[in-house]
């Protein structure tokens, strides 16, 4: 579904992702844990278009999207949930569902996320950025849903949220999947969330994929430990 | 002078003062859209004004020549016409020289300058330097009388509806209508819009070309108050920066305030001094509120981040 190959990118001269290529297959979640300034954001930003590529290649489903900008990468299928959550602050919290979303707006797919978020219903109509940082969380995944994606990218999706609604973040993640048959990229520090919701797993070191494994025959000492030092 | 006279003189230039506030309103609400959605300063603005007066001034002319019958009906179609001309040609402008110069501030202010030199030389050649004045449809001619003392002449409040209904319709359209979320959204956080599937760049465009539509809209409003030269626009164009800066940038209430207070105070004091004594009056007083209040009177609370 996404291809990444060979890709390099950086901030000006200097280089942050060198040469990195995985695959993430149809309905598939694919986690990739690493340390502060690994190169995690560097890649999503570079994923969904923020972030020229300065070498390789990214194709969607079969289409190159590599020089694509962001908006046209939204509009072939990819979605991104940033770090940081980005809500628009001063739009409501109706407004940040639909400000991607293909208009005329369909009022059922708003119905069907309020469903999966509940508390999103509650205060559709306060300010985003008068949310708390969980509340913004199922914010920033409801207007990703809501440009129907079928490749959802979440760059660290639990920083700052308490373990309760980490457990539900991970279980609402894996009922869309099961749900859209969608495939999930999804970045973290701490590994116990990404045990919880990935099929296969990556360690990102100094913007390289350093380790693969799958979710049966992860060794969670062994990744802890890499993730410590 | 008794208090009764001065009573009139006040509520008349307060009339007088009404189309100048409209006028002004309409440019600072274009000024500020651009500014605020872009940050970008366009010094053309006053020249895409112009465009509108010269457009309603083309078809009065066209209408006087060949159907002088329609001569009652013409205005407010010339104000359509001017709009959509003007808005036209900003959003040729936009994608021929703006887009390329967009984080370059100084640039753009340069680059913009240059535009409104050139849209007046065009002016020139084509209408002539000397000033011109369409045919005002009769029944824009008269004034109430309320008093024996007090004339409000109607075509002020054509005007003044004719510039809160563009002020009304600009609100619905930002708060109301899908594209007007795209725009705040993209106020907000351009990165973030793009990233939900906005095409930032194509709202740019339409921002920038309705906010040259209203300038031409405020030059129809204009053709009521004043003649047209190749310049007018150029005349104008430090009120409505004014306007914007006095009532804080992409604010609209700011606008609307601010508008009413310059266009009042200068309507008023050059009634008792005399027109460049009451500019100077105008412009001191607004110096000292910013001295106090450096944001603008309505700060924005939107930062794009
Ligand atoms: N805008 C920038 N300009 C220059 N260098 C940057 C910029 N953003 C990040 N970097 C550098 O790129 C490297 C990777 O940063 P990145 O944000 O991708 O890390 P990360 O894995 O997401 O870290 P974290 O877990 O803290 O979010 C770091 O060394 C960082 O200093
Ligand atoms: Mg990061």
């Amino acid at each position: 579904m996404l291809n990444v190959n060979e890709i390099h990118v950086g901030y000006g001269q200097s280089p942050v992702i060198r040469g990195m290529s995985f695959k993430a297959g149809k309905g598939e979640i694919v986690g990739i844990v690493g340390r502060n300034g690994m190169g995690k954001t560097t890649l999503f930003r570079s994923l969904i278009g923020m972030l020229p590529l300065k070498g390789g290649q990214i194709t969607l489903d079969g289409v190159d999207i590599s020089e694509d900008e962001s908006f046209n990468r939204v509009g072939k299928g990819l979605a991104i949930v940033p770090q940081g959550r980005m809500i628009f602050p001063y739009l409501s919290v109706y407004e940040n569902l639909i400000s991607g979303a293909r208009t005329p707006v369909s009022q059922e797919e708003v119905s069907e996320i309020y469903s999966l978020f509940p508390i999103l219903r509650e205060m559709k109509n306060r300010k985003g950025g008068n949310l708390s940082g969980g509340q913004q969380q199922q914010l920033a995944i409801g207007r990703a849903l809501m440009t129907r994606p079928k490749v959802l990218l979440l760059d660290e999706p639990t920083e700052g949220i308490q373990p309760s609604i980490i457990k539900d973040i991970a279980r609402t993640l894996k009922e869309i999947r099961d749900m859209r048959n969608l495939t999930i990229v999804v970045s973290e520090q701490v590994l116990s969330f990404m045990l919880d919701v990935c099929d296969r797993l990556f360690v990102i070191e100094k913007g390289a994929l350093v380790r693969e494994d799958l979710r049966s025959a992860v060794n969670a000492e062994e990744i802890r430990k890499m993730l410590s030092v | 002078m008794n208090l009764h006279e001065l009573w009139s003189i006040f509520v008349m230039q307060g009339f007088a003062g009404i189309s100048l506030f409209s006028v002004l309103l309409l440019m600072g609400l274009g000024l500020a859209l651009i500014f605020g959605q872009m940050g970008v300063i366009n010094m053309a603005h006053g020249e895409f004004m112009a465009l509108g007066a010269y457009t309603t001034y083309f078809c009065s002319t066209l209408v006087q020549d060949h159907a002088p019958r329609l001569l009652p009906f013409y205005f407010p179609l010339a104000i359509v016409l001017a709009f959509v001309l003007s808005a036209a040609l900003g959003a040729f402008v936009e994608w021929a020289m703006i887009r390329h110069l967009y984080k370059r501030p100084l640039d753009t202010l340069l680059a913009s300058w240059g535009l409104s030199l050139i849209m007046q030389q065009t002016y020139r050649s084509i209408f002539g330097a000397r000033e011109v004045t369409p045919t005002l449809p009769e029944w824009l001619m008269g004034s109430f009388k309320p008093t024996d003392a007090i004339d409000i002449p109607i075509n002020g409040v054509f005007v003044l509806a004719l510039a809160l209904a563009v002020t009304g319709g600009l609100v619905i359209f930002m708060f109301r209508t899908p594209f007007g979320l795209r725009l705040r959204a993209t106020v907000q956080n351009r990165a973030m819009s793009n990233a939900v599937g906005i095409n930032t760049k194509l709202v740019d465009r339409l921002a920038f070309s309705i906010g040259c539509g209203i300038a031409g809209i405020a030059g129809a409003a204009f053709t009521t108050i004043g003649s047209t030269g190749p310049d007018s626009g150029s005349r104008y164009i430090v009120d409505a920066f004014l306007v914007v800066v006095f009532g804080g940038a992409a604010n609209l209430l700011g606008s609307v305030a601010s508008a009413f207070g310059i266009a009042q105070a200068q309507s008023i004091l050059e009634f008792f001094l005399d027109g460049t004594k009451g500019k100077v009056a105008t412009l001191l007083f607004i110096v000292v509120i910013l001295m106090f209040r450096p944001q603008g009177l309505f700060p924005s609370k939107v930062r794009s981040s």
